[in-house]
């Protein structure tokens, strides 16, 4: 009984792996391939985007004032204060930058995509957008996977400087590190390659999350309960698989 | 449609199910809930995919039709969804704008005419902006009726148009299933339980049981069936005694039928 059941619940997994890695595929296909619906690409960079730009600023500033606080003790502890600057900087751009606002759009725009796309499925209207000839992936995902691509890394550039500014105010206007030292040592020890490292997982978490968030939504169950269901789904397993990716990258671009 | 075979997790829904329209009839499919009459309509548009069997329209099996050429079956295809399936974003207006602004290269001052006619024709002007959360179910199956129409399809599908709605509006919304029907002279395919008026404009009926077909005939053939289970449904659909069935069902109002 044992067996026969993991045996299923593989088959189940396999099963739904296969099916999202199928969704990706087509995604991209006709992400790459014309007609676009540009229309539908703005109306999603609005609301992935700009509409995401405030809790990223909140989000972004209050994890850089943390970063000042604690980095400014512990930093002060070994003599080395003075690389306050750079240690806000590296961790933000490198990891909490990208991680953090690819889980604050997850939780803002990733659930709505999901209740968005299960409510139509639910309520017949995909079916419809089909039966008009219409392709629901050009029309209903493609515009929320391109959006993501180009919304995260800005949103992600956004939370970083905010951060920044954020450590600026407790370790220079609070605690009296020196403006020059704060910037100048950031100068110093932050690379290209570092920015260039950010970049590309805000990037990868754009498409994770509206992969995740938009597949989602596209097979959910029945009813209210299924829309409700599909969105704790999509909003977990973005989020560990944010967490799990960053970890992959980190360790492959290290 | 030839043979038709579909189950759902394990249970079959459709068991074998054949069945022909005529080109310019309506064929009213009907049946206890669950015997897939919306499955068969679904299968119908290409929406689902037979586990066996196939459906042929006008000589094309619409399973092995792809990309282009679903395109343009469908494009002469309208179907009226049970919930409606309006765009909850959209307008009435907007709504039923939609498949002439995404298809077709009309102008906007073109596609205005068209579609206040059409809500015209329906009963909705003045409706345009409002959205589908604050009609009545009555207007929003009339709107997915005038969205549906928009590209004069040569076959409708109407899943359970009066459905939800009280009497005088759902014979509302089949009179003017009727009317259309006479205008535009599609071949159509109706479930409903309303069965005292669609048998009214419907040429032939298919009574759907288990999964497979129970009975096909005219109106009147099947009201004078003595098959057990066509009799106990007719009778409870229509809340007649047994007794009087023919006589619920007179000649001259048959005659009157569109």
């Amino acid at each position: 009984m044992f067996i026969r059941n993991l045996g299923a619940l593989s088959l189940t997994g396999l099963r739904s792996t296969g099916r999202m890695g199928l969704f990706l595929a087509k995604t991209f296909l006709f992400a790459v391939t014309p007609p676009l619906k540009f229309s539908q690409l703005l109306k999603q960079i609005r609301f992935i985007g700009f509409q995401s730009a405030l809790v990223i600023f909140m989000t972004g500033a209050f994890t850089g004032m943390v970063l000042g606080l604690q980095g400014y003790y512990t930093l002060n502890r070994f003599g080395s204060a003075a690389l306050l600057g750079p240690m806000v900087a590296l961790s933000l751009i490198k990891e909490l930058g990208p991680v953090l606002s690819a889980l604050m759009v997850t939780a803002r725009a990733g659930s709505a995509m999901t209740a968005e796309i299960g409510i139509m499925r639910i309520t017949e209207q995909i079916e419809a957008i089909e039966l008009m000839g219409l392709n629901p992936f050009r029309y209903l995902i493609v515009p929320k996977f391109l959006a993501g691509i180009l919304a995260m890394p800005l949103l992600t550039a956004i939370f970083d400087v905010v951060g920044i500014f954020g450590g600026y105010l407790i370790g220079v206007k609070l605690l009296g590190i020196g403006e020059g030292t704060y910037f100048g040592e950031m100068a110093n020890y932050i690379r290209m390659r570092d920015i260039v490292e950010g970049i590309y997982k805000s990037l990868s978490f754009g498409v994770l999350i509206t992969w995740v968030c938009c597949y989602k939504g596209y097979y959910v169950g029945f009813g209210a309960e299924g829309v409700s269901k599909a969105t704790t789904q999509a909003v977990v397993l973005s989020s560990v698989l944010i967490l799990f990716w960053d970890y992959i990258l980190t360790s492959a671009l290290f | 449609m030839e043979n038709l075979y579909k189950s759902f997790d394990g249970v079959e829904v459709l068991k074998g199910v054949s069945l022909q329209v005529e080109r310019g009839e309506i064929l009213a499919l009907i049946g206890g809930s669950g015997h897939g009459k919306t499955v068969i309509l679904k299968h119908v548009a290409g929406l689902m995919r037979p586990d066996r069997g196939r459906v042929d329209i006008n000589g094309k099996d619409v399973y092995s039709l792809r990309g282009n050429e679903l395109e343009e079956l469908r494009s002469h295809l309208g179907f009226l969804f049970q919930s409606g399936a309006l765009f909850s974003s959209l307008t009435v207006f907007d709504n039923v704008a939609f498949p002439l602004r995404e298809k077709t290269h009309l102008s906007e001052q073109e596609i205005k005419e068209k579609v206040l006619t059409v809500l015209e024709q329906v009963g909705l002007s003045g409706a345009e902006d409002k959205y589908p959360a604050q009609i009545s179910g009555g207007m929003i199956k009339r709107t997915a009726l005038a969205r549906s129409l928009m590209r004069n399809p040569e076959i409708m599908l109407f899943d359970e148009p009066t459905t939800g709605l009280d009497p005088v509006i759902a014979h509302t919304i089949l009179d003017l299933i009727q009317l259309i029907h006479k205008e535009l002279k599609f071949t159509g395919m109706i479930v409903s339980h309303e069965l005292s008026r669609v048998f009214q404009i419907v040429q032939r009926v298919a009574m759907l049981h288990e999964g497979v077909v129970l009975f096909v005939g005219t109106p009147e053939e099947i009201m004078a069936s003595r098959d057990p289970v066509v009799r106990q449904f007719i009778t409870e659909a229509l809340r007649v005694p047994p007794s009087a069935m023919k006589h619920f069902y007179p000649e001259e109002r048959l005659h009157q039928k569109g």
